[in-house]
């Protein structure tokens, strides 16, 4: 446990200093600020619209009109910086020799794994908790339910975890920090496509089957305020399986 | 404390290192010495566990590499070929971490530390980053990162590489004093190296072990024939052939002028046989011929002409053998034969070459 500190503190330090996370962090905040105030801009215009008729009124409400698609962007955005945020973590001790160090510490794969992964983990926690900036502005400036607003950061916070595992897979496949970006970024993007490929067959049972694997739709759940088992079973089996297969790529690299 | 049985290691068709076998005991300072790309490294990261090898077994404090080798690489420190620092970390960081990772105790890494930054001389620089380093004080920081768990096995791929002559003589001195307390295995391309702070020496070529002693023993015992240097003011043409008659001397060869004793002075190269000393008997003729003797000496061979004849290209030696009457060990030799057969013998007492892999095994 004490090594997998180690692992982990020190995976921790080089992600706060290293300018490639400073940078995805702050462009993170500024495009998701950047469309949350243009949610808010439209919002505000359309509900001055609607006050002029007055019937409408009971349909507006801020999780809805502005948190939710808020907080679906989020989702997109993570879709470009996790790639950023992972491709170095073991790609660059292979590149800089260090796995050397690691591989001949009495540390087993697991912990390296494991200390690498929370560490990157709780980066995106930080990047996560700086949004709550938005829901907070509004509960300022008006009322809003808070347990949709819990329920869609625990999704986020998932879907977060899943993409960040595969972010890890990619880069412990090569010493290229560019090449592991770009296959995570890849991998990615199909697991979010899935759902879109669904949709246009969503009448056959392949279509139900791709929707069903989709990202998106497992993560619209929690958006709505709604936290199903079956969506964290779903969300926490793909991460596991991310690190499981980390772990298999690494215990091969030996041998070869 | 480190047994290495039939270590063989292929990349696809290509051999790194074939049947390597040694031993090391107990508080034993061993170089590995070879040219480039002869399989120092592979051999060095089999031991430390982060290659496998393709077969044989390494067996270190008594543990099996592949059977436990969290309880081998907990004995271990490793300083690799290329240094395993990052760049964004202060020295004082980097040493905390790999303290922990190593298994130090927590109230025990702050002195380990302290202890690692004063052995190697790192006090100056110990806040700083690693990345702003010279080159010296990196290896150093290398250095001291093998050494700070106290193993009792230290692997140094090349050490001193990198240092100045200054740094060079300090880590030379740093590795004597980890004599016997630890057992440190080397690898180096320099010879005087090797000679100034190995008690044992194994060289490798293409893979392959091809002799295993004391440096020392490896100058005299390999050397065909002992060579004796003489200076002459007067030479004689009766003069040499009275030398070449003497008895256990092979030939007698001019060596060319030596100016330096005045006018007409020669030196020559007399080779004897194997532990003939022969210089008594040449003096006293000498000087009975009234040669004008005026230098005499003899000719030690140095490590490095050891190391150049052992690792000549075989097909220099190809069917020549050795002056000793051994055949030279020639890596294109089908293996077939025995595998101790790569080992050269060196001399009557040869416990110290290939006999110790057989008590190993």
């Amino acid at each position: 446990m004490s090594k997998l500190i180690a692992v982990f503190s020190r995976e921790w330090r080089s992600l706060i200093v290293s300018p490639v996370a400073a940078v995805s962090v702050a462009m993170f905040l500024l495009v998701s600020g950047y469309l949350f105030y243009s949610i808010v801009i439209v919002a505000s215009t359309q509900t001055r619209m609607m006050l002029r008729m007055q019937h409408m009124m009971p349909q507006l409400n801020a999780n809805e009109v502005i948190l939710t698609p808020s907080l679906r962007n989020l989702s997109v955005i993570l879709l470009l910086i996790v790639p950023i945020l992972t491709m170095r973590l073991m790609a660059e001790e292979k590149k800089q020799k260090t796995s050397e160090l690691l591989l001949t510490s009495p540390v087993t794969v697991t912990q390296i794994i494991l200390g690498k992964y929370c560490a990157v983990l709780a980066l995106y926690g930080v990047m996560l908790g700086l949004t709550l900036y938005m829901p907070l502005l509004l509960a300022r400036f008006g009322a809003i339910a808070w347990w949709p607003v819990f329920s869609a950061y625990l999704g986020l916070f998932l879907v977060g975890a899943v993409f960040l595992s595969v972010g890890l897979l990619a880069s412990s496949l090569t010493e290229h920090q560019m090449v592991a970006a770009i296959t995570s970024f890849s991998l990615l993007l199909v697991m979010w496509l899935l759902g879109w490929a669904g949709a246009s067959t969503a009448d056959s049972q392949v279509g139900l089957l791709l929707t069903k694997l989709s990202i998106l739709e497992h993560l619209n759940n929690f958006l709505l305020g709604l936290i199903d088992t079956k969506d964290v079973v779903y969300l926490l089996g793909l991460t596991a399986i991310g690190l499981f297969l980390t772990h298999r790529v690494m215990e091969s690299q030996r041998w070869r | 404390m480190i047994e290495a049985d039939q270590l063989t290691k292929r990349y696809g068709a290509l051999t790194a290192i074939e049947e390597v076998t040694f031993r090391v005991e107990d508080g034993e300072v061993l170089a590995f010495l070879g040219p480039n790309g002869a399989g120092k490294t592979t051999t060095m990261r089999i031991l430390t566990g982060s290659l496998p090898a393709t077969s044989g077994r390494v067996r270190v404090a008594g543990y099996d590499i592949d059977e436990s080798p969290l309880e081998v690489k907990r004995r271990i420190g490793y300083l690799p070929e290329t240094l395993p620092l990052y760049p964004e970390m202060t020295v004082t960081e980097y040493l905390r971490y790999v303290a922990r990772i190593k298994g130090v105790g927590r109230a025990g890494v702050r002195p380990a530390v302290d202890h690692a930054v004063e052995r190697c001389a790192l006090g100056q620089v110990r806040g700083r980053l690693i990345g702003n380093l010279s080159r010296g004080y990196r290896q150093r920081v290398g250095l001291a990162q093998a050494l700070i768990h106290d193993p009792p096995v230290l692997v140094l791929d090349e050490p001193t590489g990198g240092l100045d002559p200054k740094q060079i003589i300090e880590i030379r001195e740093l590795i004597k004093t980890l004599a016997g307390a630890h057992t440190v295995i080397l690898s180096t391309h320099i010879l005087p190296e090797a000679t100034a702070i190995c008690q044992r020496v194994i060289i490798i070529h293409k893979g392959r072990v091809v002799a295993v002693d004391t440096p020392e023993r490896l100058a005299a015992q390999l050397r065909g024939a002992e060579q004796v240097k003489v200076a002459l003011r007067r030479p004689t043409a009766a003069l040499r052939e009275a030398l070449a008659a003497l008895p256990g001397v092979l030939r007698v060869a001019p060596d060319g002028v030596a100016a330096a004793y005045g006018e007409g002075a020669a030196t020559w190269l007399i080779d004897c046989e194997r532990g003939q000393d022969v210089r008594e008997a040449a003096a006293r003729l000498i000087v009975n011929a009234d040669g004008g003797l005026v230098e005499l000496s003899a000719m030690a061979m140095s490590l490095e002409e050891v190391f150049l004849q052992l690792t000549t290209d075989a097909a220099d030696r190809a069917g020549a053998s050795a002056p000793d009457g051994h055949h030279a060990p020639s890596p294109e030799q089908p293996s077939e034969q025995a595998p101790d057969h790569d080992v050269i013998e060196l001399g009557e007492s040869g416990e110290a070459g290939p006999t110790d892999a057989e008590d190993a095994a």
